[in-house]
């Protein structure tokens, strides 16, 4: 229940609330609607801004060339959440569950990457699956091919790196819902005849759901976004809609239609937010 | 109770014997690690190649050290990561007391900004910083540097620093809190000597998380900094994209150790505070 008291400003709570209003007002919001203006305006041939209202912006996200790298984007960073999620559910059942007293130290070394620069994660990647690097190394050791595969500047190098990236964004919220699982209803879907995989499909799947869609949510929204990862590892043909973003704002300065493309982006991931707090509620979101 | 005290001790992955379950956690535990260890072990290889093994060396690490653009670009992530830390902290801290220990009207609004602050993609926070920082503070005479790094960067971890300090504020008993005022405190007086005490270690663990979101922020900074001042991130993006040289593979490492001595540090540090 939510109270809901509608009085209860004071001097002491305007004084603690207005730096914070102060600085994300100014610093996040304005700027936000700067892009959505800026979406709506056209840019001359040598860059920059004229306002006006020329929705053409948002239709030319429509065109094939465009359309392509969006659509790839949402798919590459869907293909991420489920690689995460199928690498990191058992893992985060292992440390709650057979973890015991190693629990703390097991999710610590979960955290160590994901404390460390994305950059250096994205560029051990780059060194792996270089042309003369250990991944090819070990497929010729195999026997598997002969010569060296172009492994790298491929949509699956991205999808490798964004994957390795993100996995402790689901590991960290699976490990906080199944942390606060109560085992005795494990242990009751076995007394009640259930088998391991029923108690798990009936019982501790749906308990942890909230942290399955929190992970989900915490890895698709930056793998959407993405820029660093397919800037390294993707090349010019795996382009993901922040190298597009990117690229209307500092190369081809099309700063009307480089807006109109955040606008989307943003306006999109936050739907789809919104609609998870609908569902579940942002409570959730803090166990992380 | 037998029955239950075998079942429990066993796997439960569709009948998948414990053995599955061990070796699949194995294998991501590999698979986090394993990139790591390989930039780890070619820092210290004798010749450029980062690929092939020659021989043992510690000239990436000499060079590493001598080279002033890299020291350059360490200062200015210091400097950075500092102010944005100790501004966002404050902020942060005071937004924290304000959402957990109010009802008002607007909060949800407020809640709301919070949160979207914290899941916006980085690249669109990134672009329109760079919008709004062209069109209003280069016509009022402030370039692109390390100002707006700093307003970039203290934007973009306030919201971090509320969630980890309203959490701490959350599981306190606000009951001495209270009683600190019945025995005459001011709320100033109570803040300092009872409050903030209390809140320490989630005050010290949203810093640190400002921090090294900070230290670490590439995507943003990138469109903020202008071309005078480069943040070490991206100083290894630079170098990573002009020519690959093991003494990224060295950077790397450093950062690396680096990092874990921060979060062991940190960890034990909270723990202790905790503890008490």
């Amino acid at each position: 229940m939510r109270e809901r008291a509608a009085k209860g400003w004071s001097l002491g709570l305007a004084a603690l609330l207005a730096p914070v209003t102060l600085w994300l007002g100014l610093f996040f919001m304005v700027p936000l609607l700067f892009i959505v203006v800026y979406s709506f305006g056209s840019s001359p041939i040598y860059g920059g801004i004229t306002l006006g209202f020329n929705p053409g912006n948002y239709l030319k996200v429509f065109e094939p060339t465009y359309l392509e790298i969006i659509v790839r984007s949402f798919g590459i960073a869907a293909l991420t959440t489920l690689l995460c999620f199928v690498l990191g559910y058992p893992l985060a059942y292992f440390i709650v569950f057979k973890g015991r007293r190693w629990r703390n130290a097991l999710i610590l070394l979960v955290m160590v990457p994901f404390w460390t620069s994305l950059l250096i994660r994205a560029y051990a990647w780059v060194v792996i699956l270089g042309g003369n690097g250990i991944a090819n190394k070990t497929l010729q050791f195999l026997g598997l091919t002969n010569e060296p595969l172009n492994l790298i500047f491929t949509p699956e190098a991205v999808l490798m790196g964004m994957t390795y990236s993100y996995l402790p964004f689901m590991i960290l919220p699976l490990y906080a819902a199944l942390e606060k699982f109560d085992v005795r209803l494990k242990e009751a879907g076995k007394d009640l005849g259930a088998t391991r995989w029923q108690t798990f499909l009936r019982v501790t799947f749906p308990l942890s759901l909230p942290g399955v869609i929190a992970g989900s949510i915490l890895v698709f929204i930056p793998s959407a976004g993405e820029f660093v990862i397919p800037d390294l590892l993707g090349g010019s043909r795996t382009l993901m809609t922040g190298n597009l973003i990117q690229n209307q704002f500092l190369q081809a300065r099309d700063w009307a239609f480089g807006s109109a493309l955040s606008v989307m982006l943003g306006v999109l991931l936050l739907g789809a937010i919104m609609f998870y707090i609908r569902k579940v509620g942002t409570d959730k979101l803090e166990g992380v | 109770m037998a029955a239950t005290t075998k079942g429990s001790g066993k796997g439960i992955f569709s009948g998948l014997p414990d053995w599955g379950l061990l070796l699949g956690t194995v294998f991501v535990y590999l698979f986090l690690y394993a990139p790591i260890a390989v930039l780890i072990f070619f820092s210290f290889n004798s010749t450029r190649s980062t690929q092939v093994w020659t021989g043992f060396s510690f000239e990436w690490y000499g060079q590493l050290l001598s080279d002033p653009t890299i020291l350059q670009a360490f200062r200015t992530s210091l400097t950075v990561g500092v102010t944005a830390t100790l501004i966002a902290t404050v902020i942060g801290t005071l937004t924290a007391l304000a959402l957990s220990r109010n009802r008002f009207r607007g909060q949800t609004v407020a809640d709301s900004a919070i949160y979207m602050a914290t899941v916006m993609p980085e690249i669109v926070v990134g672009v329109s910083l760079l919008v709004f920082f062209v069109a209003v503070f280069i016509p009022m005479g402030v370039q692109l540097g390390i100002t707006t790094i700093v307003i970039a960067h203290v934007a973009f971890t306030i919201s971090f620093v509320t969630i980890v300090v309203r959490a701490r504020l959350s599981g306190m008993d606000r009951s001495v809190e209270e009683a600190a005022q019945d025995l005459g405190a001011s709320p100033v007086q109570t803040f300092f000597r009872v409050t903030l005490p209390l809140i320490l270690p989630g005050v010290m663990a949203g810093a640190l998380l400002a921090f090294t979101l900070s230290f670490d922020d590439f995507v943003i900074t990138f469109f903020v900094s202008g071309v005078g001042s480069s943040t070490l991130p991206l100083k290894i993006y630079s170098m990573i994209k002009f020519g690959v040289s093991p003494v990224i593979n060295a950077l790397s490492t450093v950062v690396l150790v680096a990092t874990m001595l921060l979060i062991f540090g940190g960890s034990r540090l909270l723990a202790r505070k905790e503890g008490s």
